[in-house]
């Protein structure tokens, strides 16, 4: 009982980095059909920020939890300027081309990004501080969910929850569901659709960046090609739920982490991403639009 | 009429190129040098090159070994198998009394039985493959440098002797590299009969985190881990391991010991244990021989540099010793005459391999590398 506890914590934990980030990837496509695929980047540009961000501010003499809220704070503006500009530079001349035009757009925005991060930085990893400190309340308990996963959690749940209230309570919420329903029509009755569309950039990119120092300071290490793997991921997990389903995303996302740590506590963690996708296919043979994929009119 | 011109003097041509190969034969002592000295392995071959030719420098200038001087003939085998059977059946025409060579494992086991057949012996710097010596099939082969199971076997009797563990746990990267390490270490292991392995498994290289894998070597009660890999899948698993409050021992092979484990791994690095070639820096004949390099090339020797230095010293002592170039004579000199080469004190055991050559056991303590004695 207590190993399937600490694998579910695992999976968990997990899964909300994978809905973190699987969320840019389906408000996008909710909104413009397009799968953003330099979105794992803006999560790793988010981890870099921070650990530079974190650096300078360890020189300062500044303490733990004041370094993560600040790197954590400065990661969130500089994701969102890069999504902002990614939007901009190579998404927005493409909005009337041919779907596949912003695709490739997009393959090549993420090369450039990984490229750009390693020739800038380091094609090395690097060592990411501890910035989450070990609370004693949760000692008792560390071998089974520590600091670091707890706050891993607590931290998804109340993005999520933002998010939600954000998207059903706001001006801007309402616009961009107006936008997501028909954007010809919204742009008739006065919706900004170019505004509504670089924000929805906007809070995926402080999403990821979100996911991207958590990651940091809980794994311990960092470089370039980490957005690859989690955007393959995260991308897996919007599809699963149902791309452009916003709780589907979360929903896939769980069902994505939990599976990988089920499979590698009881089977064979080399086999891992073999049960991964092998779920992948199953639901999508199964229910071809993903998890939550027929509630069209829900996603946004 | 003409035809017959030029036949003759086709022959006149081959005779001339014939005679001067014979014609010093007595004089000097030849000693092929085969290898990558071209291509992309280039760099793995051209070191033992330099070294053999260094070393053949040195005792010229006094005179040479049993008076006569020695001859180094560089061959070319690309590190390909097929290249390195026309390498060996080239080396062999030319006549020469030993090989230093080859490099790659693959070239060197397709150009032995040539080797063998004309009686001829060679010293590999850096042929790793175990089945070499441990066969039995090519009794001419000897190396300087410790075969791949070595480390595997060192990680072995670490972990069951000095550290006591009952319930081993192994984890590897499914590399070739690192599950390789993971697979000798099992063999060991098993064949050792002191610890039972509790858990083989392969992780994923690049996985966000490896909780779910750290959670089952505790499931297990293991009471060490042995990874087989590289450091940033290490530091990832030490870390977490201390995340978990697990605080068995840890030890990886050569590919974790280095500063970027150090470096990433941080304070988890602490206390695990790391298996590598031993520290040979500290040698007077391995310092000697590094100042002479850069004193001739201006840069730092490269790849298997130490073990061909040692290589050719090995021969020359072996020459020096049975006073002659005779296959019996040298293999009785290599097996039993000690030298101070770069690379230790060695000679070579029954089946080829070096004695007194191979890897140690380091710990991280304080922040370093510490090499176990």
């Amino acid at each position: 009982m207590e190993y399937f506890l600490e694998l579910s914590s695992s999976g968990l934990v997990r899964g909300s980095i994978y809905a973190l980030i699987a969320l840019g990837y389906t408000m996008v496509y909710g909104i413009i059909q397009l799968i953003n695929f330099a979105h794992g980047e803006i999560y790793m540009i988010g981890a870099f920020v921070a650990l530079i961000v974190s650096g300078v501010l360890t020189i300062y003499g500044f303490s733990g939890v004041s370094i993560l809220i600040l790197a954590g704070l400065i990661a969130v503006i500089y994701a969102a300027a890069y999504g902002y500009t990614l939007e901009k530079i190579a998404y927005r001349p493409l909005r009337n081309a041919p779907r596949l035009s912003p695709l490739i757009s997009a393959i090549g925005m993420s090369l450039f990004l990984q490229n750009y991060v390693l020739l800038a930085q380091t094609p090395d990893f690097l060592p990411f501080p501890a910035l989450i400190p070990d609370f004693d309340f949760m000692e008792p308990i560390a071998h089974i969910m520590g600091s670091a996963e707890l706050v891993i959690l607590v931290t998804s749940a109340v993005s999520m929850v933002a998010l939600t209230v954000l998207i059903k309570y706001t001006r801007i919420g309402k616009a961009m569901r107006a936008t997501q329903q028909d954007m010809t029509m919204a742009r008739l009755v006065g919706v900004n659709v170019d505004n509504v569309i670089s924000t929805t950039f906007i809070i995926g990119s402080v999403l990821a960046a979100i996911g991207g120092v958590l990651v940091g300071s809980y794994i311990g290490q960092i470089n370039f090609y980490i957005g690859f793997m989690a955007g393959v991921k995260a991308f897996t997990a919007a599809v699963l739920g149902g791309i452009g389903n916003i709780p589907g995303a979360v929903l896939g996302a769980m069902v994505l982490g939990l599976t990988e740590a089920y499979a590698a506590g009881y089977i064979s963690s080399a086999y891992e991403d073999v049960f991964a996708f092998g779920v992948l296919v199953l639901i999508l043979i199964l229910r071809p639009s993903g998890l939550l994929g027929k509630a069209v009119t829900q996603k946004v | 009429m003409r035809k017959s011109v030029i036949k003759k003097l086709v022959l006149v041509a081959l005779l001339s190129m014939v005679v001067p190969a014979t014609g010093f034969a007595a004089d000097t002592i030849k000693i092929g040098v085969a290898g990558p000295h071209t291509g992309d392995l280039a760099p793995y071959g051209i070191p033992t090159m330099e070294a053999a030719k260094m070393v053949a420098e040195q005792v010229n200038a006094k005179g040479g070994v049993l008076g006569k001087q020695i001859e180094v003939i560089p061959m070319d085998d690309q590190c390909k198998p097929e290249i390195a059977t026309n390498a060996a059946t080239k080396l062999v025409s030319l006549d020469v009394d030993v090989v230093i060579g080859h490099v790659c494992s693959g070239a060197t086991k397709a150009a032995l039985g040539i080797y063998k057949e004309a009686g001829i012996i060679a010293v590999s710097p850096s042929a790793t493959n175990p089945p070499l010596t441990q066969s039995g099939d090519y009794p001419n082969f000897y190396r300087t440098i410790a075969p791949d199971d070595d480390q595997g076997k060192l990680a072995a009797e670490f972990v069951t002797d000095k550290l006591g563990a009952k319930r081993i746990a192994i984890l590897h990267d499914k590399g070739d590299y690192g599950k390789g390490f993971a697979d000798f270490s099992k063999q060991f292991i098993e064949a050792g009969g002191k610890a039972e392995v509790v858990l083989f498994e392969g992780i994923t290289p690049g996985a966000m985190d490896y909780s779910a894998v750290v959670q089952k070597v505790r499931r297990e009660k293991a009471d060490a881990v042995i990874f087989g890999g590289y450091h940033p899948e290490a530091s990832k698993l030490v870390s977490q391991m201390k995340k978990k409050r697990m605080k068995i021992p840890f030890l990886g092979p050569d590919g974790v010991k280095g500063d970027g484990f150090l470096e990433i791994a941080g304070k988890n690095a602490e206390g695990v244990y790391a298996t590598g070639p031993m520290d040979v820096s500290n040698l007077a004949v391995n310092q000697k021989a590094k100042a002479d390099y850069v004193s001739k090339y201006g840069k730092e020797p490269g790849t298997f540099f130490d073990q061909g230095y040692a290589a050719m010293q090995t021969v020359l002592n072996a020459i020096k010793v049975s006073g002659g170039t005779e296959y019996a004579g040298l293999e009785k000199a290599l097996k039993s005459s000690f030298v101070d080469t770069a690379v230790g004190k060695i000679k070579f055991d029954a089946k080829g391999d070096a004695e007194g050559v191979g890897f140690s056991v380091f710990q991280v303590q304080n922040g370093k590398f510490v090499e176990l004695k």
